[in-house]
Parts: structure tokens; C-alpha cells; sequence
């Protein structure tokens, strides 16, 4: 309904779906995210650009609590996730990655598992029951538009196919244990421009179910497909606005100097 | 000045360059020329048993007793005593050599690592002579306080120790295997929401299982050869037995017990240890090959 209602009045604010309130993140002495307080809205495309090493990936995974799995890695602040803390003591880190699925730039299919059971993983691997695999493979691979390009070889290893393919396999790997909230890590810029192209309509049609955040180098796809975009500069979140407004109209004068390529 | 381009470019002599590459290629095939050697003479010597001993003898017999005056060559009381050390010895160094490595490469620290990785490894330089003498006069003992009847030499006591030497082999073989699984395969699982022991043991080992069976091979290659301590602390009594708390003779431990002796060159006896021998090269050399194979395989996967 609420997507619907977006493409009636797209001043609507929708409900936030994250809110990140004074967010730091450092490697070991290193602060890469610095103080970032920032609303993830419900159901829409929410786009973090910037220069590289300004923290927008490291940013990315504190929102799941990926970056705890690297060595000195540590974060501060508060990330809610639909009001509840996920930084607090009681939060089970691999639960929540459940609901805040993580899409990665290099496409990485379980080598040893068939497209199937990559599919499947998720359930699999975590022992939780599937009522009817084989439709739950169907639809998540129909969600990704990968179906009638694999139907005939499922039991095929997932690294046999493309790297277009297997990245659409990892989206489909995510939507199956039907996360809410799914991070994308610069999920095309190991992709062609086919596979690029096939990448964004997806996330067009991903955005009425799920809440996207997208990393992304490529300022042309923050504009084509998101909805609400922050800009990243050394740690530091410089702005955040609907993406047309930031376009158009941005703010800070860095803002324009970075979408005018005058540095970056 | 005017600088000499044409002598700076100047390629070295013709002459040096090749005497160079000669040098090498004879270093090189002089671990060639061995192996042809080895495999030269240990086929010549076998032929000649072969043609006094029949093979058929060799696999029907049930007795090694081919320096007694009614010879005896059933080649299974040997074999048996090198397949029961060499099972015992595995039995040890898999389990403990694969839980070695899964803890270097996912669970320890980088510091534990550093630590842990050298100490493991310090075991493989331990004589083996050294590992002997541990297993007859401090394993065996202990191990007859909880096992009743467990003779002096045995193969239990020898097998475990001889997988205490071949624990470094299997751990550090398996940790280059597991450390070579690519860090976004732990990521993609980490990502849905799989636990860590999850994630080691049905995404990391999968994906290292052929460098990880490498390993095994390898070590077993090992175990199969190993001498000194068999030698010291099974026993050197060929008995046709699985029971690991008897005496048993080894392939490498009869070798070594006719070479030491003082069997004349070119009799029938001496010949024995070439035809065992041949059949020990054979066992190492199929394993080694697929061995082999796997970790090539490996290495295929890594340059995608």
C-alpha cells in the first residue's frame, strides 16, 4: 500500500525504518565513521555515496553488525531497527542479519552448493525448516528474474553461471530467508553494463518489499534508482536529502563540488 | 660524457649464459635421474624375486618368514602391520590435525596464531628416532596401565605417536587449505544470519575439503614410509594380526631390519626387501599422485 501511495504523492515522508543516531565505527585507532545520525526510510532506495575511504561501506555493515567479523573493528552509537537497538547486549548479531539481509560487491555463491541450494542456504545452513523448497527456489529466483535462465540446471554448481548471474543468485540467496532490510555493498561494479542494467531494475522492483540501502561508486545509479541519498565525505555524512532535492538543489557546497566532479 | 647505451643493453655472453642454464638443469635433473634410478633397480631386483618367488605366493601365503630354513612369503603379515600403524597413526593426526588447523585459521587471534603456528610446526622437526624412544619408553608403559595385556612392542602405541609426529603435516597443510577459502564465502554466510560454527563447518570445510583430503594423503604417504618408529616400538615380529595391542612388523621396519643384517648380496633374502620396497613405492607413489591432483585442483579454483 505504501509503495502505492508514494507514487501518488512522492512528498509523502515514509515511515523510517532505521534510524542511526550517533554513529562511530573504528579500525582499531582509526575512526572512519564519524558521529553519523541518519533515518533509513521505510520501503524506498536509500542511496550512500561519496569518495572512496569515506566509510560509507564500513558505515554499511555497522547496519547488520558485519563489520564485527573484522579484526579491530569496533562501533558506538545506536542503530534502531524498527525502534529496536540492535547494538544493545541482548541482540543475537547473526539473528539480526536475518532481517538485515547483505548484498556483497564481488558476487560469492556458495562454490560447493548447486544454484538450488544456494537458494537454500540461509534455511539450510541456519536448520530451519522449509515447507515447500522447491517453491521458495521458484519464487526468490522469479524475484531476481533468474528463473527461466535456470530452471533446466538447478542442480548445477552456482559458480557455473555468469557473474551477472551469480550475483542475481546472491540476491536471491538474501530474499529467501526474507530479510526486511537489505544493505547492497556496491552490488554492480564487478558487473558488465547488462548485468548492471539487470542489477537496477531489480532494485526498482525489490523497493515495494524491502528497505534498500546501496552503496555505490556510480553517481548515475545513486540518480536512477534511489530514492533518498546521503553523502559521505571522510566520516563525515555531509548531507542527506530526497535525491532529486540533492541533484537540484543540494545544500553544501561539497555536495555540489562532488556531483559536479570536482573532486572525488 | 657520452654514455655507452649500446654496452648497458649489451646482452651477457652467449657462453655464461649457457653454461648458467647447465648448471641448473643438472641440479634439476639430478632428483630425476634418482628417482629413475631407485625405481630402475628396485624393478630389476624384483623381477629376479618374482621369478623364484611366484606373486601368486606372495598374496596367498600367510607367512613372512623368509629368512627361516623353510622360507615362508605371504606379504600380508607385513601389509597388515603397515596398514594397522598407519591407520592408527591417521586416526590421531586427522581429527587433531584438522581441529589444529580450524583453530588457526578461523578461530585464533592474530596473535595466538603467531604463537600457536610455529609451536605446532616445531613438532614435525623432532627426529624421528626421537618420537621412538617417546613411544616405547614413556607411551607404552602408560598405555599398558589402562590396557591390560598390551605387549611391550605394539602397534597402538607406535600408530598413536607416529600421528603425534604427523599432526603438524595434516594441520599445516589443512590451514593453507582453509586460509585459502575466500574471506566473502565466510561474509555470504555471516550475512544470512548462519552462526560461526555454522559457517566453519558447512561453508569454510567444504570448500577446503580437497585441500584438506591433500593433506590426509599426504600425511598417510607419510605414516606408510615412516621407519624409525615402527621400528623402535611396534615390534619386529610379522604377524598376520589387526589387534592393535600385539607386536607387529612393518614393510620399512623388515627393510631395515635385512639391510642392517647381514643377508649376502644377491641371494633370494636380499632380494625380499626389494620387492617390499617396490610395493611400499607403489602404495606412497598413488597416494602422492592423487594427492597431487587435489591440490592442483586447488590451485585451479583460486585463479578463477
Amino acid at each position: 500500500m505504501s509503495a502505492l501511495e508514494s507514487e501518488i504523492d512522492p512528498d509523502a515522508t515514509p515511515e523510517p525504518k532505521l534510524q542511526i543516531s550517533h554513529l562511530d565505527a573504528y579500525f582499531n585507532d582509526r575512526h572512519v565513521v564519524r558521529d553519523i545520525t541518519l533515518s533509513v526510510p521505510q520501503r524506498r532506495v536509500t542511496a550512500i555515496i561519496g569518495p572512496s575511504g569515506c566509510g560509507k561501506s564500513t558505515f554499511l555493515r555497522c547496519l547488520n553488525r558485519m563489520h564485527e567479523h573484522v579484526p579491530g573493528a569496533r562501533a558506538r552509537g545506536a542503530v534502531m531497527l524498527d525502534g529496536v537497538d540492535v547494538y544493545h547486549p541482548s541482540i543475537n548479531p547473526a539473528r539480526l542479519r536475518r532481517h538485515v539481509g547483505m548484498v556483497f560487491q564481488k558476487p560469492n555463491p556458495f562454490p560447493t552448493m548447486s544454484i538450488r541450494d544456494n537458494v537454500l542456504a540461509g534455511h539450510r545452513l541456519n536448520g530451519t525448516h522449509v515447507d515447500a523448497p522447491g517453491e521458495l527456489v521458484e519464487r526468490c529466483l522469479r524475484q531476481v528474474a533468474l528463473w527461466d535462465e535456470v530452471k533446466d540446471r538447478l542442480g548445477r554448481p552456482g559458480v557455473s553461471l555468469s557473474s551477472g548471474q551469480q550475483q542475481r543468485l546472491c540476491m536471491a540467496r538474501v530474499l529467501a530467508v526474507e530479510p526486511e532490510v537489505i544493505l547492497l555493498d556496491e552490488p554492480s561494479s564487478a558487473l558488465d553494463p547488462i548485468a548492471t542494467a539487470h542489477i537496477e531494475e531489480l532494485i526498482e522492483e525489490l523497493k515495494e518489499r524491502y528497505t534498500l540501502v546501496l552503496v555505490t561508486h556510480n553517481l548515475q545509479q545513486a540518480a536512477r534508482v534511489s530514492d533518498y541519498m546521503a553523502f559521505f565525505y571522510l566520516g563525515n555524512l555531509v548531507e542527506f536529502d530526497r535525491t532529486d532535492v540533492i541533484f537540484t538543489n543540494p545544500k553544501e557546497s561539497r555536495t555540489e563540488d562532488y556531483l559536479t566532479g570536482k573532486f572525488g | 660524457m657520452k654514455r655507452d647505451l649500446a654496452a648497458e643493453l649489451r646482452r651477457p655472453s652467449a657462453l655464461s649464459e649457457r653454461a648458467g642454464k647447465l648448471v641448473f638443469s643438472l641440479c634439476a635433473a639430478a632428483s630425476l635421474v634418482t628417482t629413475g634410478g631407485i625405481v630402475a633397480v628396485l624393478l630389476h631386483q624384483t623381477i629376479g624375486f618374482l621369478q623364484a618367488v611366484p606373486f601368486t605366493r606372495l598374496l596367498t601365503d600367510t607367512h613372512w618368514t623368509p629368512l627361516f630354513a623353510e622360507p615362508r612369503f605371504g606379504l600380508w603379515p607385513l601389509l597388515c602391520g603397515t596398514l594397522l600403524t598407519t591407520g592408527i597413526a591417521m586416526m590421531v593426526a586427522i581429527p587433531c590435525g584438522v581441529l589444529a588447523a580450524i583453530y588457526l585459521s578461523e578461530l585464533a587471534g592474530e596473535r595466538q596464531r603467531r604463537i600457536v603456528k610455529p609451536l605446532v610446526e616445531l613438532l614435525a622437526g623432532i627426529p624421528t628416532l626421537i618420537y621412538g624412544y617417546f613411544a616405547l619408553s614413556l607411551v607404552t608403559p602408560a598405555l599398558q596401565q589402562i590396557i591390560p595385556g598390551l605387549s611391550g612392542f605394539n602397534a597402538l602405541s607406535a600408530g598413536s605417536v607416529m600421528g603425534l609426529m604427523l599432526l603438524p603435516v595434516v594441520a599445516s597443510l589443512s590451514e593453507d587449505a582453509l586460509s585459502a577459502v575466500p574471506t566473502g564465502l565466510r561474509e555470504a554466510s555471516h550475512a544470512l544470519g548462519v552462526r560461526r560454527t555454522a559457517t566453519i563447518f558447512r561453508v569454510v570445510i567444504p570448500s577446503a575439503s580437497p585441500g584438506i583430503a591433500a593433506a590426509v594423503l599426504l600425511a598417510a604417504s607419510r605414516a606408510l614410509g615412516a621407519t624409525m618408529i615402527v621400528a623402535i616400538a611396534a615390534g619386529q615380529q610379522p604377524q598376520l594380526t589387526l589387534d592393535p595391542r600385539d607386536s607387529v612388523e612393518t614393510m620399512t621396519t623388515y627393510i631395515a631390519q635385512v639391510s642392517l643384517g647381514d643377508i649376502p648380496t644377491g641371494t633370494l633374502e636380499y632380494r625380499t626387501i626389494f620387492a617390499v620396497g617396490l610395493c611400499l613405492f607403489m602404495m606412497t607413489l598413488v597416494l602422492n599422485v592423487i594427492a597431487h591432483r587435489l591440490r592442483r585442483r586447488i590451485h585451479r579454483q583460486e585463479r578463477p
